[in-house]
């Protein structure tokens, strides 16, 4: 038995001699876009570390940006997975500020944030599902579509708020304030919950069916049908995904601000849109990478801190802003090998 | 004893009132490889989609291992274990080998993770029983990666992942080269030595005769030629056929002139 299973192992070594099999070499491998956005980083960070080194030594500047920066990732991170089905969802900041609302209704009603928390997320999903449905099944462009969405939706909460914000006094009492929006040893909590999502929607995009379905039908949509998969069910499943993002990233926002304004997430689009681009999910669909999602929206987010940390004027912030978005482009296109 | 896996009778399909195949009897015999040759327009795609259960005959009988099945459609020709690789759209080239296998039958848990350990260790035993080895790739190379008949193998472990008794192949060496080719040829043989069968679909009269043990000739909807490998002396008598068929004479052209065929 011992010897069958033996023989069976060194064989099987033998069939597939390639070093490439390394399970080391496999992970530096799977994981080279999100490495290359990392390096991009690390190398922006370096350089601002040299320009300034006080400023970005000091504590205060990173956590300023750790409170901001989840807010970000919760909207890039579903990104990534609409990108790789072969979609785009522009909507996203609307429907981030449609489930905000749902939140500050239910926590400004005297209701318990949880119960806010919960609101949010279906509205988000719902709102997702919709534009999902309404892009795959009536068959229309996503770029174009979803650009409507998100001033379609946007509209409806200019016109039943008529631009009134939503103060929420109370809400830093709460339990709910705690445990999303405080800080752990002088560390805010949210980055912990962005670093949660991440792995989960990493585990989600490499090591789950769904994930497994995404790769397929932004890579061949004809063969994954052939081969029994709903294509378009996949493909309203990742705009609901990115619904979920929205609203838990619209929930986070409002919190760390107490107050809830009818133009929430109207900032996020291109940042955000930017920032799957230069974590390394290339535009073509098939492949991506959710890590580098992250790591490209924590470039994005600290440029803006760094260039005016460095002490240029705020006038130099767009330029090197997409300087840095086009170099990375220009170095995933070099790291990356296109086979369609 | 051999069985037939699978039997067409007098299967008619027409479009209006233009016919593409004009009562075809056709099957397959338990391990064997089935060479269909026919020129474009004879009748083949036609054929393999009724097979593979997306279109649906005008008339005619489907019997399955010998009994005939009612209501022939995608889900009775996967039960009855037929799988189609077509040729171009079968695989995502940017997804690896045990990916492409698994599309849309992953190996997961009851909350839908993947077992990679699992799906490794199948991929590399259907991989093998097909001889589809090598020392400059592994189950988890990307598709992209590889050769065209490479590609195939592939297509082949996938479809002997879903159980498949008969494997359609739709012009799988039409655009390799002799060295691909043969990988092809290869691979299909193990498949037929394990007891299974195969429909082996091309335009190329000198790669089929390589590889089949019996050939039907489709011409314009209807079979022109059906003959064991042992009662052909060589495939130019294969392709002496087919040239007489190319050049229809004159009674054939009438026939076209007709309209009844296409």
């Amino acid at each position: 038995m011992i010897d069958e299973a033996q023989e069976a192992g060194a064989s099987l070594a033998e069939t597939w001699r390639d070093p490439r099999n390394h399970p080391l070499r496999r992970l530096l491998k799977d994981n080279r876009a999100a490495l290359g956005s990392l390096g991009v980083f690390a190398t922006m960070l370096l350089v601002f570390l040299i320009a300034n080194p006080r400023v970005f030594t000091n504590w205060t500047l990173y956590s300023s940006v750790f409170t901001t920066l989840p807010v970000a990732i919760f909207l890039t991170v579903p990104l990534v997975f609409i990108v790789t089905v072969g979609e785009i969802d522009l909507s996203f900041p609307s429907t981030m500020g449609f489930a905000a609302w749902a939140f500050a209704l239910v926590v400004h009603a005297g209701y318990d944030p949880f119960l806010g928390f919960l609101a949010a997320i279906v509205v988000g999903a719902a709102l997702g599902a919709f534009v999902g449905a309404l892009v795959v099944y009536a068959n229309l462009s996503s770029l174009i579509a979803t650009l409507g969405m998100n001033f379609v939706l946007r509209g409806i909460i200019q016109i039943f708020t008529e631009g009134k914000s939503i103060a929420m006094v109370s809400l830093g009492d709460t339990w709910a304030f705690k445990i999303f929006s405080s800080e752990v040893y002088g560390v805010p909590v949210q980055i912990f919950w962005a670093i949660a999502f991440t792995i989960f929607s990493s585990l989600l995009y490499s090591r789950h069916r769904f994930g497994a379905h995404i790769h397929m039908v932004g890579d061949n949509p004809d063969s994954a049908a052939q081969m029994g998969v709903n294509v378009n069910r996949v493909r309203v499943k990742a705009f609901l995904f990115v619904g979920v993002g929205a609203a838990i990233a619209g929930v986070f926002s409002t919190m760390i601000n107490f107050t809830w304004w009818p133009t929430a997430g109207d900032g996020y689009l291109l940042p955000v849109l930017a920032s799957v681009f230069v974590g390394g999910t290339p535009t073509w669909g098939g492949i991506g990478t959710v890590y580098g999602g992250a790591i490209g929206a924590m470039t994005v987010s600290f440029i803006q801190t760094g260039i005016v940390g460095v002490g240029l004027s705020g006038f130099y912030v767009q330029f090197f802003n997409g300087l840095i978005i086009i170099l990375s482009l220009i170095g995933h296109r070099w790291n990356q090998i296109r086979y369609r | 004893m051999s069985g037939r896996v699978i039997e067409l009778r007098d299967i008619k399909k027409s479009y209006g009132n233009v016919y593409a195949l004009g009562g075809v009897d056709l099957w397959v015999d338990e391990g064997e490889v089935l060479g269909l040759i026919g020129d474009n327009g004879a009748g083949k795609s036609t054929l393999i989609k009724i097979l593979a259960g997306a279109v649906r005959p005008t008339s005619g009988e489907i019997l399955v291992r010998g009994q005939p099945v009612s209501g022939w459609n995608a889900a009775r020709s996967r039960e009855a274990g037929i799988e189609t690789v077509f040729q171009d759209r079968a695989l995502a080239v940017q997804q690896s080998i045990v990916r492409n296998i698994f599309m849309g039958n992953e190996i997961a848990n009851r909350f839908g993770f993947l077992d990679t350990a699992r799906e490794f260790s199948e991929a590399n035993r259907l991989m093998r029983e097909i001889g589809f080895t090598s020392k400059v790739f592994t189950p988890h190379s990307i598709v992209g990666q590889l050769s065209g008949g490479e590609r195939q193998g592939v297509a082949i472990a996938r479809s002997l992942y879903k159980k498949a008794d008969l494997i359609v192949l739709d012009e799988p060496t039409t655009a390799l080269s002799l060295t691909e080719t043969n990988k092809v040829f290869h691979f299909v043989r193990q498949v037929r030595d394990s007891g299974r069968s195969i429909l082996f679909i091309g335009h190329n009269i000198h790669h089929v005769f390589d590889i089949a043990d019996r050939f039907v000739v489709l011409d314009r909807g209807k079979v022109a030629l059906a003959k064991k490998r042992d009662e052909l002396q060589s495939a130019e008598e294969l392709i002496g056929f087919m040239e007489h068929v190319a050049r229809p004479d004159a009674r054939a052209k009438a026939d076209l002139g007709k309209g009844g065929w296409r």
